[in-house]
């Protein structure tokens, strides 16, 4: 016999022991599965719409960004064209949709959040049934959201002397003649921020309320032993540190709900595209490719590129709150 | 003698109602006075447009467009309801029907995802099954993602299922709620596992522990969700405006989007666009008035570890 015969018979067997082992692991972890076959029938319903919903969708807007697709003829694959596109010529992306997008979420999302905090903290100074009424009082605009906002706000800001805030800035003095709030190119931003601010103390904003209410009193009186003086020294070494989590998850809707804010600017001016791309936001050119052009490829990079954009604003949001493993 | 205790009784009460009464005057400090008044302020800003979209929802003609604007009705009337229900009865699709298609919707995406949702949050809270740690990962992830930015996909996904235009693709879509499921396996994991297990000795099948134990348990979450659920689901424009060509199957906020299209610029119809606001908000405030403690008392549960 051969050495390398031997090697090769040696290394046959050490093949099979490895495939019957592997098979054994298999054969395992199916009976590890069955046995747990009730638990995957109760997540079953919800994994289904999850995957064809969620989950599909966002594979496949990956997939329909690398091609030429117009809904029509099959896609074409075209690569890192729809991206290169996208950056560097686009110029609607790149002067209004992006800018305007930035602008929208730096303002309604930190500016939005650090109010929801704020306001969660006031009200939790409050004895008990006046905390619930003023709690009623900032969380009710925020059912009013969607298309129903557009209408409550309409009238308040519509831009002839007849619109309710014009008609109360004339009378102290504060401007000579009407504004078009939501029809002009110089303040069309300005409104959609006020108004999302206005409603944008929904989710968050109760998580974070329970959040400084679940704050364990005793520790409290133990940061005053420890010599802390100020409100806002317990704010920072108190409150904050033991209501993290209740924060992330405020962080994580308060993000997400900014960039899907698409529509606000097309209901307020009541045009499409707003007036001069005042108000384009992604979300209003993913809709311009989308449903008007058809180019739906080209489109889905956009969103790819929105969701690369949440995402690294979500992660920002755990840097800042999220708990290590052991906390 | 009875008349004296009596009475002796009644002192004694007074004085500790004076007290009590004294002591919580104490507590609301100067800070809190200066509070107080900064958020009856705030608050008034914050309802204000509310309190204003009533009065205009009662408002007549000749009040609508007054010079100068009042914000309080003077001749309420249901002028501008009537204007929403009989005029537009005689267009293609009246307004009853969108709203027939909104409270269909709506009542079976709050029954289903409730159901579906704490279907799911109970394994992946309790069972130890191979692969929870990776599906408990991904719904963590689509938290972060809204389902708006993919439509496109998802038309094309609707549209291969062949589900346009029925009612099946208003609710499915909606089935799809990582935050529901995110919110009621916090809420499982708070339910002690001695309790699960001590109903398993006892002879109880996985069903019945599901049912009998871990809903009644998690029932503020569960009306939480239901809540939330309602809120999306009465006010969703999406689904309407992208799966639903045919117009007798969309919902009530498409038509009042149809309703408000060009307001900034026009006046008609606004008295019937302030009343159809007014029935897309009243249902939203009153539930909520309902269930508020419970919403509050799962929100403490919904931190991201």
């Amino acid at each position: 016999m051969y050495p390398s015969e031997a090697g090769t018979k040696t290394a046959v067997s050490l093949h099979r022991g490895r495939l019957a082992r592997s098979v054994l692991r298999v054969k395992a972890a199916l009976k590890l599965i069955w046995a747990y076959r009730l638990s995957y029938a109760f997540i079953a319903p919800f994994l289904v719409c999850f995957v064809a919903f969620i989950l599909v969708p966002v594979v496949l807007a990956i997939l329909l960004s690398f091609t030429y697709f117009n809904g029509l003829q099959p896609p074409r694959w075209i690569g890192w064209q729809n991206f290169l596109y996208l950056l560097s010529q686009d110029l609607i992306f790149l002067k209004y949709a992006l800018p305007n997008t930035i602008k929208f979420a730096l303002i309604v999302g930190p500016g939005g959040y650090a109010a929801s905090f704020l306001l969660a903290w006031l009200i939790s100074q409050l004895p008990n049934y006046a905390r619930t009424l003023y709690a009623l009082a900032f969380y009710t605009p925020s059912l009013t959201a969607g298309i129903a906002m557009t209408v409550v706000w309409l009238p308040l800001l519509t831009g002839d002397r007849i619109g309710y805030l014009n008609s109360f800035l004339l009378s102290i003095g504060a401007i000579e003649k009407p504004v078009l709030w939501v029809t002009s190119q110089k303040y069309l931003m300005g409104s959609m921020i006020a108004v999302t601010l206005w409603s944008s103390m929904g989710v968050g904003f109760l998580a974070q309320l329970a959040g400084v209410l679940n704050v364990n009193r005793e520790l409290y009186e133990a940061g005053r032993i420890d010599g802390i003086k100020s409100r806002l020294q317990e704010i920072w070494y108190i409150t904050i540190p033991s209501m993290k989590p209740q924060m992330l998850f405020s962080a994580v809707m308060a993000i997400v709900g900014t960039f899907k804010a698409g529509e606000i600017g097309q209901q307020l001016s009541g045009t499409f595209p707003t007036p001069q791309y005042a108000g384009h936001v992604l979300m209003s050119h993913i809709a311009d490719y989308g449903e008007i052009r058809f180019e739906m490829g080209y489109a889905s990079a956009i969103s790819v590129f929105l969701l690369v954009l949440m995402y690294l604003s979500n992660k920002l949001g755990w840097k800042l709150f999220g708990s290590r493993g052991d906390e | 003698m009875m008349a004296a205790t009596a009475h002796n009784r009644f002192t004694r009460l007074l004085a500790s109602v004076r007290l009590r009464r004294k002591s919580r005057l104490n507590r609301v400090d100067g800070f809190q006075k200066f509070l107080y008044v900064l958020l009856t302020l705030l608050g008034l800003f914050m309802i204000l447009p509310l309190i204003y979209i009533f009065n205009h929802a009662l408002k007549p003609y000749q009040e609508l467009f007054v010079y100068p604007p009042r914000i309080f009705v003077q001749e309420p009337t249901l002028q501008n309801f009537t204007e929403l229900f009989i005029v537009t009865s005689s267009s293609v699709v009246p307004v009853t029907r969108y709203l027939f298609n909104s409270i269909v919707t709506t009542g079976l995406a709050v029954l289903l995802v409730t159901i579906i949702s704490a279907m799911c949050a109970y394994p992946l809270s309790k069972h130890k099954f191979p692969g929870h740690r990776f599906l408990f990962a991904t719904i963590l992830l689509t938290l972060m993602f809204a389902p708006e930015t993919v439509g496109i996909p998802r038309y094309l996904v609707v549209s291969k299922l062949g589900i346009m235009n029925s009612y099946w693709g208003h609710l499915l879509p909606l089935l799809a709620a990582p935050v529901s499921v995110f919110m009621m396996k916090q809420f499982v994991d708070q339910v002690p596992n001695e309790l699960l297990e001590a109903a398993k000795m006892d002879g109880a099948r996985e069903f019945t522990v599901f049912y009998k134990i871990v809903i009644p348990m998690i029932m503020p979450a569960v009306a939480t969700v239901a809540i939330l659920t309602f809120q999306s689901a009465w006010g969703n424009l999406e689904t309407s405006r992208l799966f639903m060509q045919d117009e007798s199957m969309k919902t009530f906020p498409f038509f009042l989007s149809t309703l408000t299209n060009g307001l900034a610029n026009t006046v008609a119809r606004q008295g019937a666009a302030a009343a159809a606001a007014v029935i897309l908000f009243l249902p939203n405030f009153i539930i909520f008035l309902f269930f508020q403690r419970k919403v509050i008392a799962t929100m403490a549960h919904s931190g991201i570890k």
